[in-house]
């Protein structure tokens, strides 16, 4: 508002004084930001740092105090834990796997000429826009549901007994619908990436004698590596906190067979109303996504480069 | 190598015709240069011979053997692109090795073949670089090199230099041709650059709206343009064109024809052309004498100095503009009336469709072409 009442003022003033009024200016201007990321992330990690080495169950109020590394030791050592660890690797390595995979041979696709190719492309991507609670629920109800499911009606129809896919094939199924979700994002960056492709490079490989499987190793694959990297990022960042699927769906059932860490550190502080565990539980989702964050992060590094 | 036939080539999109029918015989260790103004289907022609773009009619024949649904890998040709199209991912070396590579051959003999390659062409240094990190005209030297590894019968390039500065330009075309003496390898050539055309050719293909308007070395071009297209094309200043009226048929081989302010006659055969019949005289401004004497007269617009020569933008009486070019010591000043000599021997004469009228008198140079 006054910027040249400010300036004229700073200008009248010994340098080394006016560059400390300028940076004392700009860190009150900085500061609303920098008070709200404090309060809003920082309070939090501090506060589950604490409970976490607190007794601090809401079904027994009585129990309080100072709790060392109990929490943590029961944490770690429940089979339950392990198994939510094992769960979270298959369903982010399997949702990667399939939407990458898949989604580069989409998007290989999706960029030839064919009749009827904007209304595929706008299919392809529209599960995106679908929320994962409603994907979950569809999925359950619309077309896996053992009686009332469209692939249980196909199955009788060729006279096949119908499987209860959710309770079978819990996990399995789980990465079949957030795959389905993810697909569409992977399609997305990948299609936007090759389209960027030197067709005269496509053109000097097919007169160098390549075909279509040597050109895509050769030509496409390379091509696309760091928008791959790019997807895999940021999918991780995603699919580490998968939860609206399970809990609509399976519950993270039967037993704990589709209980991923969120899912564990949501029951475990929302089902059995211990706060200490959960918090635990969060802290060591915290370091299990630092650890991955800081791969990821070096494997991008290196693909962005040159 | 190899000679390469086209026979009534023809290429049409949806139902636009693009390639309207285009025979030629390319003899072994030709220098073939299509040229043309853009958007005239040269290179698509190249595309069609390169096995890129379909045949839609006609026969393309590569030593005798009709390939028009041969792969284009299998057509044994070599193409270097606009944009190089290097494989940014991978070295000089890979880039060089990829279609040996896939053609099965033993590592010794692509280590080899590269070597002397990259010797020829002063890239050993370039080896491990990727195209990145390459200038300009070391990548078209690395996309050079990659065509030559293969041994092609047929070299097709496809506007090579248009990418490179003006300088650079100039050296690689010295490099192509002296390349194209040693390899001796029958070569295709795109280009819309004249000065290209006319270096290094033996001989152009000048393309218009996907007709072949002529044919010829480039000195027949120059000379005998065979219509009003090619004469204006061909040269740099273009010809000075006049819209002129016959004025009368002289027996022993000329003729003379008239505005309202010149009267010229041009050694010309019998042509039938009726005294008063409309007809364009061309002529190009290196062959306009500046004579005190002279019979046209003019006043000079602008005067450009290149230095070796200067290029006078001359108004004549009827408002027609002409270029007149002359040697660089010329002082004469804009607005300064002047005179000229068209020297006769030089003209040329289109009729009323734009078709050079055959002349009874040849270029030294072409005597007996």
């Amino acid at each position: 508002m006054d910027k040249v009442a400010v300036h004229t003022s700073v200008m009248a003033r010994p340098a080394a004084s006016a560059a400390r009024s300028r940076r004392l200016q700009g860190f009150v201007l900085q500061s609303p930001a920098i008070v709200l990321l404090l309060v809003w992330s920082v309070v939090p990690l501090l506060m589950t740092l604490w409970y976490s080495v607190r007794n601090y169950n809401l079904v027994d109020p009585t129990q309080q105090g100072f709790a060392g590394i109990n929490n943590y030791w029961y944490l770690l050592t429940d089979p339950d834990f392990m198994t939510s660890l094992e769960n979270t690797a298959i369903l982010v390595g399997g949702v990667l796997a399939i939407s990458v995979g898949l989604g580069t041979l989409l998007a290989v696709l999706y960029n030839e000429e064919f009749a009827g190719r904007g209304i595929a492309r706008i299919l392809v991507i529209s599960p995106f826009f679908i929320m994962p609670t409603v994907a979950a629920l569809l999925w359950k109800n619309l077309m896996l549901h053992p009686i009332y499911g469209v692939y249980s009606a196909m199955m009788r129809a060729v006279g096949l007994t119908p499987v209860d896919w959710l309770s079978r094939y819990p996990l399995a199924t789980l990465v079949m619908i957030v795959a389905w979700e993810w697909l569409p994002f992977a399609v997305l960056i990948l299609l936007t990436a090759i389209q960027s492709l030197d067709t005269e490079q496509k053109e000097a490989a097919r007169m160098d004698g390549a075909g279509m499987v040597a050109q895509f190793i050769n030509i496409t694959l390379p091509h696309l590596s760091r928008a791959i990297t790019v997807v895999i990022m940021i999918e991780t960042i995603f699919l580490l906190t998968v939860f609206a699927e399970i809990s609509v769906t399976t519950a993270g059932g039967p037993g704990v067979a589709s209980t991923n860490l969120a899912f564990l550190i949501y029951s475990r502080a929302l089902l059995q109303f211990d706060v200490g565990g959960a918090s635990a539980g969060g802290v060591v989702a915290i370091v299990v996504a630092n650890v991955v964050a800081a791969f990821l992060l070096r494997a991008v590094a290196r693909n962005l480069e040159t | 190598m190899a000679t390469v036939e086209l026979r009534n080539l023809r290429k049409t999109y949806l139902h636009e015709e693009i390639i309207k029918g285009v025979s030629l015989v390319i003899a072994e260790r030709e220098f073939i240069v299509f040229v043309g103004p853009s958007g005239c289907g040269k290179s698509t022609l190249l595309r069609m011979i390169a096995g890129l773009e379909d045949i839609s009619a006609g026969d393309l024949l590569i030593d005798g053997q009709r390939v028009n649904d041969t792969e284009p890998a299998r057509r044994g040709l070599a193409m270097v692109f606009q944009s190089y199209a290097l494989y940014p991912h991978m070295n000089v070396y890979r880039n060089m090795e990829f279609s040996l590579r896939l053609a099965g051959m033993p590592e010794a003999e692509r280590r080899q073949r590269i070597g002397d390659v990259a010797r020829i062409l002063q890239l050993d240094p370039y080896l491990d670089h990727k195209p990145g990190q390459l200038s300009g005209g070391q990548r078209q030297r690395v996309a050079i090199g990659r065509a030559i590894v293969r041994n092609p019968r047929v070299f097709l390039f496809d506007e090579p230099l248009s990418n490179l500065d003006a300088a650079l330009r100039g050296q690689m075309r010295v490099e192509l041709a002296s390349l194209h003496r040693r390899l001796g390898a029958t070569t295709i050539y795109v280009t819309h650059d004249q000065v290209e055309a006319m270096t290094m050719a033996d001989r152009i293909v000048v393309l218009n709206k996907g007709v072949v308007e002529q044919i010829g070395t480039p000195l027949e071009l120059y000379h005998r343009p065979r219509n009003l297209f090619v004469a204006r094309f061909m040269g740099s200043p273009p010809m000075n064109l006049l819209p002129v009226t016959i004025n009368a048929q002289i027996p022993e081989g000329s003729v003379q024809v008239r505005t309202e302010t010149l009267s010229v006659s041009i050694p010309t055969q019998q042509t039938g052309l009726e005294a008063g019949a409309p007809a364009t005289l061309g002529i190009r401004p290196e062959h306009i004498r500046i004579d005190p004497q002279g019979a046209v007269q003019g006043v000079i617009e602008i005067s450009e100095r290149l230095g070796a020569v200067t290029l006078l933008h001359v108004r004549l009486p009827d408002g027609q503009m002409i270029v007149v070019q002359t040697g660089g010591d010329n002082a004469d000043r804009a607005d300064t009336p002047i005179r000229m000599t068209f020297e006769e021997e030089h003209c040329h004469l289109f009729d009323a469709d734009g078709m050079a009228l055959a002349r009874s008198t040849d270029h030294p140079l072409l005597a007996g072409a």
